[in-house]
Order: C-alpha cells, then structure tokens, then sequence
C-alpha cells in the first residue's frame, strides 16, 4: 500500500488508518465529530497528498478535454472543472490553477492514472508531480493560520513561501469553509504540516473530509459522479463555461448538449433525511406513491445539522425542492425531503 | 460484585438478581466504531438467537450490527442510548446498556468469556 509522504506523522498522531484509493490515509486521529465542528469552527489541516498534483503546458490544447473555460481563465487563478469522455460521462472532477507558465491540475486520488492515460490518449502533454505533498488548511481561522495567504481571495492561486518552504497555494478547498490548499515538495511536508499545527490547526481525517464535503452539497467521485454520470445529470450545469456552450468544442460535447436541451432522466438532488438513522450510499429511494425513483450515492449523519443528509440520484420529476421521498434502510421507509445544496452555507473569502 | 461475561462479537452480559441480563457492547467496540450518533434496539418480546443481530448502531461513517450473545426473550430496552447515542461512547459497559434479556438457558452464560479471557482475545486480533 502506498503512504503519504506525512505518514510518519500520522503515526506519531495516533491516527486511525485506512486504505483509501491504494494509500494508508488516515480516518480520524481523535474523532470524526470533534475534527469536523474543528473544520467549521477554527482550522482543519488535511493531508490530501494522495490526490494528483500535475503540469499541462498547452491551455489551450488541454481546454479541448474539459467544458470548463481555461482560456479564460487568468494567472493566479483557480477553477473547478470536469474531464469528459466522449459519452459526456464524468472521467473525473479536478481543479485547475494558472501559475502563468503552466496549468496545475489536482486530480482525485483514485483517477490520476486514468486522467494521465486519457489526457495524454488525446494528444496533451501533461507532467505528474504525484510525489508532492498536498495539505488542505480549512475553518474560518484558517486564513489567521496562514497570514502568507492573506492576499489570497477564493479561487485566487500563488507560489508562496511559508516559513522559507517553497509552496504552490489556492484559496480553496473541499470543506465549504474558508481556507487554503498547499502544495509543497515531499521532503518539505513534515516541516510545513508541523508549522501549520504549531499555529493551532487540528489535524483531521478523511471521516471528517467525507461528512463536511457532504454537508457542503460537493459530489465524491466514485460515489456521487463517476463515467456513467454527465454533468447535466450531476447537477453540475455551472461547471460548462458560457463560452464553451458557444461552439460545443469540448469532448463529450455532443451528448451533453443533448441531456441540457432534453433535459436529464435522473438528477442528483440533496435529501434531508428525518429522524437519526443515516440513509447510506445504496438506499433506495422511492416517491410519496411507493414508485423506485432513485438511490442514495452519499449519506452520513451531518455532525453540524445533527441529522442526517444524503445526495442520491432521483426521477427527474422527484426533483424539485421540497419533494417527499422515503428512503429505504434496513427495509424500512425513512420520510426525507429534497432540500437544496449545500446542506450548510459555503463560506468562502470571496 | 456481579460478575460480566464477555463475546467475541464484543458485547458484555450482566446477570441481576433477577436472573435478567443485561447486554451492552464493550468500551473496544464503542472505540472502534467511533463517534455513535444512532441506535436502532430490538422490540421488547421478540424472542432472539445467540449471534443473530438484533440492534444497529450507525457512527458518522458506518452501520455496524450489535448481536444477541445469547438465545432468549428481550424484556427491555434503554431509552437512554436512544435519546443521546453518545452515551454508547461514554459509558459503554455502565449505563449505556442496549436491552435486557430473559435467557432460555440461564448457565449458557458461562460459555462466554471472563474479563480477563475478553482481554487476552483482544490482544489476539
């Protein structure tokens, strides 16, 4: 199994370690509920270097692979995009940052090698960096925690020195919180991540990283989007730039057009979920008349509502906002409620 | 001191005076499973087999069953773990009990493990 280059921290952490995506990560160090209110209530500091970090020279070649605008989109500059196959289904959803001379990509960590082989099958050259350290510092204290970020605003991208580290930052994350993602070389991993903890950031796990991007409305490849699954139906129309809409030239193209103007069969809606009893990925969800319209792809008890929220994919007609669902667990229906995302408010440094 | 019996599915067992016992899962159990925000216990009277599952409890993350360790009748069930799950991880082998039961066979108890056997268990996995 491959680690982290801040594994031995883990360790010395005490956290409790999982396999994820092929990587030891680790689930929680002192308890998912307590990292998480941590996250929403000062600074979180993640390690998310299994994720990919790499190098595409030619925007303009690889914006050809995306419905994103990248031509667009300015040094210093960060944006959320999609690779699509030639279906419209989703290959992966990644970042992309201009630092000028190159774009830089953070891939899901179980995709990286499938994004390189397709990028590359299509005639992009891109550079991987996936032995580089990447950490996710998020909570509203975070940006009190990195005052060498401070000219930062959402989505803005910079190289930056922290503590005379070498480091590649985003104003971003994945938590719905204010904060920063940070790249930095392997061998420097330990001295920044110590820095950031010494500045009084709570190490957290991937439990906590699951039940905030869930309460925030953010999609999980494999579980909420994957190649089976367009845009349109993923609820994830914003992400296909206006300009791009304009010529179509993107792959997948096509077919995305096509579920746009016919509109989609399912799409993946948010579900309050009544009582305490989680709806988990694979729940059956059926309408107020018994029908199977869908089922649940993600659903955790949301530590910062107290009650459990899912995303699933329903019947286009189930919806709407405010829709009566059950979902299914243990056999027995659960009342739910399609409710609009995020779950808990985003509050980025706009 | 009443003594408590352990299983390998990590749930303890404690005979009252009565002749009841009371079951809850262990401190490693409610450790492993992690912060505990439901719980799901069987209906008073229903009649239950040794290792069948009878409750749920759900963390953050995960579902995990809780199985009867031994074959009898439920009589009760503790409203406390139901109101504030949390509990479980707090006093898990104290007041945070899952349900009471009548054994069919009240010395089927002593198939289970002493405290000390439960620890020498745990130090094998």
């Amino acid at each position: 199994m491959l680690k982290t280059p801040l594994d031995a921290l883990h360790r010395r952490l005490g956290a409790r370690m999982v396999e994820f995506a092929g990587y030891e990560m680790p689930l929680q160090y002192t308890g998912i509920m307590a990292e998480h209110q941590a996250c929403r209530e000062g600074a979180a500091l993640f390690d998310v270097s299994h994720m990919g970090q790499a190098h595409i020279a030619d925007a303009r070649a690889f914006e050809a692979l995306v419905p994103g605008d990248i031509a667009g989109l300015r040094p210093g500059r960060q944006r959320y995009t999609l690779l699509l196959n030639e279906a419209g289904g989703i290959i992966d959803d990644l970042m992309v940052a201009n630092f000028g001379a190159h774009l830089q990509l953070v891939l899901n960590a179980g995709r990286k090698h499938v994004d390189l082989a397709h990028i590359r099958a299509h005639g992009v050259a891109i550079t991987p960096h996936f032995e580089r350290a990447l950490v996710a510092l998020q909570g509203p204290k975070a940006a009190a925690m990195l005052p060498e970020g401070a000219a930062l605003r959402f989505m803005d991208a910079a190289a930056l020195r922290v503590a005379g580290i070498a480091c590649v930052v985003t104003r971003s994350g994945y938590t719905g919180e204010d904060g920063f993602e940070i790249g930095c070389a392997a061998e420097d991993a330990q001295a920044l991540t110590g820095l950031l903890l010494a500045r009084g950031a709570t190490p957290a796990g991937l439990g906590a990283r699951d039940s905030l991007r869930l309460e925030a409305g953010l999609c999980l490849y494999g579980n909420d989007i994957d190649e089976g699954r367009n845009p349109v139906e993923a609820n994830l129309t914003w992400a296909i730039a206006k300009r791009r809409r304009a010529d179509w030239g993107f792959l997948g193209a096509a077919p995305v057009r096509a579920a746009l103007e016919a509109g989609p069969a399912e799409v993946l809606v948010g579900i309050k979920v009544t009582g305490r009893a989680p709806a988990r990925a694979g729940a059956e969800i059926r309408n107020a008349q018994g029908e199977h319209v869908g089922a649940v792809t993600s659903g955790c008890f949301a530590p910062s509502l107290s009650a459990p929220v899912a995303l699933g994919y329903v019947r286009a007609d189930c919806a709407a906002a405010g829709t009566a669902l059950d979902l299914i667990v243990r056999d027995k229906p659960i009342p739910g409620v399609v409710a609009p995302l995020p779950f808990v408010p985003h509050r980025y440094a706009r | 001191m009443t003594q408590t019996f352990y299983s390998k599915d990590h749930e303890w067992v404690r005979i009252g005076e009565d002749g009841l016992a009371t079951v809850g899962i262990t401190d490693h159990a409610q450790e492993a499973l992690g912060d505990i925000v439901f719980v799901e216990l069987p209906e008073p009277g229903r009649n239950v087999v040794a290792h069948e599952a009878c409750a749920v409890v759900e963390s953050v993350k995960a579902a995990s069953d809780v199985y009867a360790p031994l074959t009898g009748t439920v009589s009760e069930t503790n409203p406390a773990i139901v109101d504030e799950p949390a509990l479980i991880n707090t006093a898990a082998e104290t007041t945070a009990w899952f349900f009471r039961m009548r054994l069919e066979d009240p010395t089927a108890v002593n198939a289970l493990m002493s405290k000390a056997a439960y620890d020498e268990f745990l130090g094998s996995l």
